[in-house]
């Protein structure tokens, strides 16, 4: 597509009369936030302005984002990748917070997005789940690879907690001369199966507490719910896969980087407090 | 060093261990400063100080726990750095003075050093070295159940099963009551092991020790027998 009609189609956007709607529903979902600002003002919380820069900051994001989204979106499929891939530098950004005092943590981070979410990616586009197109790839890729650095993130959170807490345990292993990766294993094995924890409540509560938003999206434009929540399963597995693939890697990867040379275990640092709502 | 210490070195016939201007520099503060001292085969070497003297951060660095800054150490005349670092670990044994005992049953924390490596467990050495340490009937037990004392012996039996040449002890006998201790000092009088013991009981040091060493921030003060040293 050329950058003239790519411009045209931006610019089509705003004049789609399904705006006009949108600007009245926020409209009224604004008066009841409204709501909680006067309520915040009468019991004297004093969080009228922190209220209100939130959902002002939130709608001027949100409404960029999909501008930016409905930019992507007219790209040639070609670009799937490269968006992709800024997507996992992204998402390893955000993950290297947490793992903040882990060595090698940014590169084992995008390692391990990369490889956990885009091998799930590739093989479920070839498997035809993922439709080959930008419009498909980037939002479901995009899903996939936010949900594999949120369980980065915890496997890393936790591995180091267990690195600082078990410290004199792992050393007394080395001590005896046994293999730095036996030693840590137990501690790789808590970490991912921490990390994996809440994509496993997920899975086990689908459909019955939570009726998860792709599922919703589907049955409200009209598909036929089976087909839907077969779908919808088909996502969440795609993301367990990832998270999966993601945090076993990471752990193993990150294992690797905690010794020198000469198999002693480095100090491993303290988080930041970036680092801990970072993710 | 003095003709004293220059005397007792000189006796040496065999050398374990010997440490060459060993230095470990942490933030800009010199914790363990040019130790240079032989220990000979099979003798008792105290290591005694005030707290944050270095005595800990000198056995860290005999196991190379923690890489020096400065200098090395030789074993058997060969530089250590020269041996696999799981090799000269098992050669070169450390009890810790924290225990650091791991989840599970005592003869799975005694048979740790060969369990992670993958190795077959020698039971009859598990046993013997139980009933030695006082500890006949306690394979069984929960290690999380013991005492401290009892915690710090199975530590030393973990490290005795492992099968090394030379020991490093750091205050093995802090926790325990004096009849464990006599025990303990039994034992490890009766070993053909090198022994480097740290203690800050200094009549422990006279008990055991043939030659000892008072470190002070990090640096020699004194090297010559145990009596010389203590007094």
């Amino acid at each position: 597509m050329s950058a003239v009609a790519q411009a045209a189609e931006f610019a089509d956007q705003f004049r789609d009369p399904v705006l006009a709607k949108g600007v009245s529903q926020v409209a009224t979902a604004t008066v009841l936030a409204a709501l909680v600002v006067g309520v915040s003002r009468l019991r004297g919380l004093d969080l009228e302005r922190e209220l209100g820069v939130a959902l002002t900051r939130g709608l001027v994001q949100i409404v960029a984002m999909g501008s930016i989204v409905g930019v992507l979106l007219t790209v040639d499929f070609v670009w799937s990748g490269a968006i992709l891939l800024l997507m996992i530098g992204g998402a390893t950004w955000i993950s290297k917070n947490r793992g903040e005092g882990l060595p090698g943590v940014v590169r084992v981070s995008f390692a391990a997005i990369a490889f956990g979410a885009g091998l799930v990616i590739v093989v479920m586009t070839i498997a035809g789940a993922i439709e080959p197109t930008v419009r498909n790839l980037v939002p479901v890729g995009s899903m996939i690879i936010a949900n594999s650095m949120q369980i980065n993130s915890l496997a890393l959170d936790r591995f180091r907690g267990e690195l600082r807490s078990n410290r004199a345990e792992i050393e007394a292993g080395l001590a005896l001369g046994a293999p730095p990766s036996a030693v840590i294993a137990e501690h790789v094995r808590t970490g991912v199966r921490a990390s994996l924890i809440p994509i496993v409540d997920s899975l086990k509560s689908l459909g019955w507490v939570w009726i998860p938003g792709i599922m919703a999206g589907m049955i409200l434009s009209g598909e036929n719910p089976i087909y839907a929540a077969l779908y919808q399963f088909v996502i969440m597995a795609m993301i367990f896969g990832a998270g999966g693939l993601t945090s076993v890697t990471s752990s193993l990867l990150i294992g690797t980087y905690v010794f020198t040379d000469a198999e002693q275990l480095k100090e491993i640092g303290d988080a930041t407090d970036d680092g801990a709502s970072g993710a | 060093m003095s003709p004293e210490h220059r005397k007792a070195e000189s006796r040496s016939p065999s050398i374990k261990l010997e440490a060459r201007e060993l230095t470990r520099v942490v933030d800009g503060v010199r914790i363990v400063d040019s130790i240079s001292v032989r220990i000979r085969e099979f003798e008792v070497f105290v290591v005694v100080g005030p707290s944050g003297s270095g005595k800990s951060s000198f056995l860290r660095l005999l196991n190379r726990l923690d890489e020096p800054t400065e200098g090395t150490v030789l074993l058997d005349g060969v530089d250590y750095r020269e041996y696999p670092p799981r090799e000269l670990r098992k050669r070169v044994g450390l009890v810790p003075q924290d225990p650091a005992l791991v989840d599970g049953s005592v003869y799975e924390n005694v048979v740790r050093g060969p369990g992670l490596r993958g190795e077959a467990v020698d039971d009859r050495r598990v046993e013997t070295t139980l009933r030695r340490l006082g500890l006949d009937g306690y394979a069984e037990r929960d290690a999380a159940d013991l005492s401290g004392g009892e915690a710090q012996r199975v530590a030393l039996a973990r490290t005795l099963v492992n099968g090394p040449e030379v020991l490093l002890l750091d205050e093995p006998t802090s926790s325990l009551d004096s009849r464990a201790e006599a025990r303990v000092e039994s034992l490890l009088r009766d070993l053909s092991l090198t022994v480097v013991l740290v203690t800050h009981d200094e009549r422990q040091a006279e008990r055991l020790g043939e030659r000892a060493m008072r470190l002070r921030d990090g640096r020699v003060e004194r090297i010559g027998t145990a009596r010389e040293v203590v007094a």
